[in-house]
Formats: structure tokens, sequence, C-alpha cells
């Protein structure tokens, strides 16, 4: 079985120069401020001890006071997960820094993340929808998403 | 003296028999080469997160055979060993190995298709390849149809097992087909293997290497074909996973090629599994006694499994109500695009398809 390292220990590898931006730790997680998930992030990956390499998922969950964001990450060398999370404020416009320079991988994630629950990305090189259309108005995996009457949802008829 | 081309945009798709559904790329080519080339994806979004939302988590397991409807069975045990999770429930050992002979069945089968269209799409074949790969599979949808009454869409996996212990017709049809298999296997390979056309035209085409597979997220064949030795059945074994030896098949190459003989010999693997699964089921219960309407206390769980195109798992989130708060699918289709463009540019048109062939993604799991 893989073990998902708890959140102490990776407290504990980020070392000194992440300790401010340390919020919480827990069991099997730890939550970062959000202005520093990119230098985490690139440090759990580059670091020997952490060497994630492999970011599996990036999820959204709208809370409503706030979004919170979760990187899963996995060593595939040592078989360990780590799980990464931080929160985003404000309804209007959310954002985090983007991950894409780390991972390559959270390129069509973030868009994903960016449709659906309008957290902004910055520094993500083509931040655009990708399952909805361009001009859609909302976004729907948010809480409080209504539809919009039906002659404003589909761009020509319908 | 070279000859003036200017560069031509070009939509190929979505509705093109070879975009494997409803997907669109928009293509910048020079002359036949491709220059820049964006896919274009969400035709087939049907909200099925938000949906979930709504739903009680018994009922979202009928949602989940719609994402990679060729692998329906595989959608269903990763959704509902998140489940099991985060309930807390252990599945009776019966239970277990149906899932895990279900499982594999869906792989060969979810192979079979991938592996049968991406030898239509080269085009030597026509349909010979694919109608050998359909005809196996038809094999395999009968048994899921004695499992649960379904071919397709099968619903089988419940939250704690499985829907019902397997008929008694069931075991016959599997023996059959565990003797058989192996030589239709062989014909296959024996009709790639002798081809000039396939070597020729996948060969060192759209090669992936080990790193960039890595950093773009890709998981299961296409992974293995780069030459990493990553299968979550043997890292962070599932169902009866820990209890079954097998082989985890990599390829050195990452290129067309390379995907596709990986997957031909994880056939191979899944056979063998099922073989052990079937030597080694005792009779007992198949479902623990959960009822279909619970409330989880709140939290979070994550449980990934290797699906046959890659690392499927559900994020669900439980704020103690009867419906999950958030189900966030990973779906590995969806992630194996992100090296779309590396992978084309500089290639033919006709090798546009059969790279597309060899990523083997369905739209279903692509757009949710």
């Amino acid at each position: 079985m893989s073990t998902v390292i708890s959140g102490s220990e990776i407290a504990v590898g980020l070392g000194k120069q992440f300790e401010g931006s340390i919020l919480n730790t827990h069991d099997n997680f730890i939550l970062v401020e959000s202005q520093k998930i990119q230098e985490i992030c690139s440090h759990l990956k580059k670091s020997p001890k952490f060497n994630c390499v492999l970011l599996n998922a990036i999820t959204a969950v709208d809370y409503v006071e706030f979004f919170e964001l979760i990187y899963q990450m996995t060593s595939i060398v040592d078989n360990k997960t780590c799980v990464i999370k931080t929160r985003v404020f404000g309804r209007e416009e959310p954002s985090v820094p983007s991950v894409v320079s780390v991972w390559k991988g959270a390129d069509l994630q973030e868009r994903e993340v960016f449709d659906l629950m309008g957290i902004s990305f910055i520094g993500h090189p083509d931040l655009r929808r990708i399952l909805l259309w361009e001009g859609f108005q909302g976004y729907p995996l948010r809480r409080d998403y209504l539809e919009p009457p039906l002659p404003y949802s589909w761009p020509h008829g319908g | 003296m070279s000859l003036h081309t200017e560069p031509v945009v070009v939509n190929i798709g979505p509705h093109h028999p070879s975009t494997h559904g409803v997907f669109r790329m928009r293509v910048t080519f020079d002359g036949e080469n491709v220059q820049d080339v964006e896919p274009v994806i969400g035709y087939l979004h049907r909200g099925t997160e938000k949906l979930a939302e709504e739903r009680q988590y018994s009922q979202v397991i009928t949602l989940t055979d719609r994402l990679d409807y060729v692998a329906s069975m595989t959608n269903n045990q990763a959704y509902v060993l998140s489940c099991e999770k985060l309930i807390d429930i252990e599945v009776p050992d019966r239970g277990k190995y149906l899932r895990t002979i279900a499982a594999e069945l869906q792989r060969v089968a979810s192979h079979l298709v991938g592996v049968g269209f991406f030898l239509a799409e080269l085009g030597g074949f026509g349909g010979t390849a694919l109608m050998y790969c359909f005809r196996e599979r038809e094999r395999i949808l009968d048994m899921f149809e004695m499992l649960c009454g379904a071919r397709i869409t099968v619903s089988f996996m419940r939250i704690g097992g499985v829907f019902q212990d397997a008929p008694e017709e069931f075991w016959p049809a599997l023996r059959k087909f565990l003797d058989e298999m192996p030589g239709y296997a062989d014909e296959l390979n024996k009709l790639i293997f002798e081809s000039e056309i396939v070597q020729a035209r996948t060969k060192n085409v759209s090669v992936i290497s080990a790193d960039q597979a890595i950093d773009a997220s890709l998981t299961g064949p296409i992974l293995r074909a780069s030459g990493v030795p990553w299968d979550i059945r043997a890292a962070q074994p599932y169902d009866a996973y820990d209890q079954v030896k097998f082989d985890v098949i990599t390829a050195q190459g990452g290129d067309n090629f390379d995907r596709f003989w990986v997957r031909m010999l994880e056939v191979e693997q899944s056979l063998k599994i099922i073989e052990q699964c079937y030597r080694d089921i005792r009779s007992g219960p198949v479902r623990s006694t959960t009822s279909l309407l619970f409330r989880p206390s709140p939290g979070e769980a994550y449980v990934p499994i290797e699906a046959p195109k890659g690392e499927l798992g559900f994020y669900l989130v439980s704020d103690g109500s009867i419906a999950p708060y958030r189900c966030k699918i990973r779906s590995p289709s969806f992630i194996s695009l992100t090296l779309f463009k590396e992978m084309l540019v500089g290639w033919k048109l006709a090798d546009i398809i059969v790279s597309l062939g060899s990523l083997d993604f369905n739209m279903g799991e692509v757009d949710r």
C-alpha cells in the first residue's frame, strides 16, 4: 500500500523557508497559504525527500465562505502521496498562482477549475474556458450557481 | 527550389468517425505538415460532477457508467471504492474477487476497442482487425449481461460489494473465454506483426519521453509505454489485486507502436489475473449489509484505481448529508490530452489520426 505523508511530516520537510506560510497540519494533508502554493509545489517536486514528480489531480471545492484547492501529488519512486490544500477567499475574482511551470499536467486541470469554479490561475499560459463555450455566463460548479432562463443559456437557438 | 506554401487552418471533427466521438481539432497545416494543433472539447459535457451533487451516494453509480462508456465497470469500481473509504466499510471477499474479475474483463474489452480502432485508423486493415477485436469484446459483453443484465451501462458494482452473485451460466462462459482468448490474441498479434504497414507507420511516430509523460501527469498504458513501471494495481492495490500476481508491462520507445503494444500485452496479464481469481474465488456473501441511503460523517475520500485508460479516481467530499457535497472526477482521458500538441506538431495529417488512436481516449470521460 502506498502511504500518505502526514501534514506534520510535510511541514518538517518544507523546513524554515516556508514556516510562515503553513497554516495548519493534519493527519493526511497540510494547509498552506495560497500565494505560496507554486513555490511549495516546486519544492515538493524537486526535493529528493519528497520527489513528488507526478501531479495526480487538482480539485476545487466551493465552501461558500472560501474555495479550497486540493493538490494531490505522488512520488513514483517511493510510492508516497502528498496532499496540499489551500484556501482562496473572495467570490468576485479569486486567484492563486499557477503551477503549470512546475507540472505541465496542471495545464488542462487548471483550465477546468477556471471554467467550472471561476478561480483564476496567475501565470497560466492559456487560461480560457475548456468544457463550456466562450461567452458562457457564470461558473456552474459553484454552490450558488443558478441556470439562466432558457433563451440565454445556449448561444444559437436550442 | 522550394515551393511557397501558406498555412491553412482546418477543422477536424467534431463529427468525424476517427475522432472517437465528438472531439474537434483546430489544426494549422503547412501543406501536409502539422504546424499547430489545438484540441477543442466540451461537446459531450453533461455536468456529471454537478449532477452528482444532487443525488444520493448510491444513485451516482449510474452516472459513472456514462463517463467512459467502453469501460463502465472500472468507473463503477472507482466510485464505490471512494464511497467505501468515506463510510469505512469492508467488502466481503467474494465481492472483491467478482469485482476484480469484472474489472479485468472490462480492461480486456476496453483495450480491444482501443487496439481495434487504432488498427482501423491505420487504414491498411480496414475492418478486419476491428472485427477481430469486436468479436471477442462481444463475448465479454455477453458475460456482463449474465452478471447484471446490461452490456454497456452495467452499474454492476454497489457500495459494499456487487449487485448480485454471478449466475451459474457465468462460470462456464468465463472458463471458455479464458481457454480461447489467448488463441484469438495470438491471431491478432500475427495479423499485426506480420504487417509492414503497422511497423512503418507507427514506430518512432509521436514519441513521448518518460520525463515528458510524468510531467504531463499521464498515467496508464501511455505512461508505461514510455518506460515508467507505474501501475496502481501493483503500487496501491485495491479489491483483490493484492491476492494476484501479474507483471507490470512497460515498453521503452514511447511511440505509437509501443502504446498499442503495451495494450496488447496487458490483455495477456489481465487474462492471467482473471485466471487466478477464477481459481481462488470462494463462496460467501457478495455484498456487505449497507443500507442504500446513508449519511457519511463529514470528510473526504479519494481512492485511485488503474482504469484501462489510466488513473481514475473520485474525490468525494461529504458534509454529512445524503448527497456528496463535491464529487470531482479525475479522468485519465482528459489529462491524456495535455501533451496533444507536443505529440503532433511536425507530423503529417495521416499521423494525427493514428496518434489519436494510440492515446485511446474516450470523449465521455474527457467531457464528463
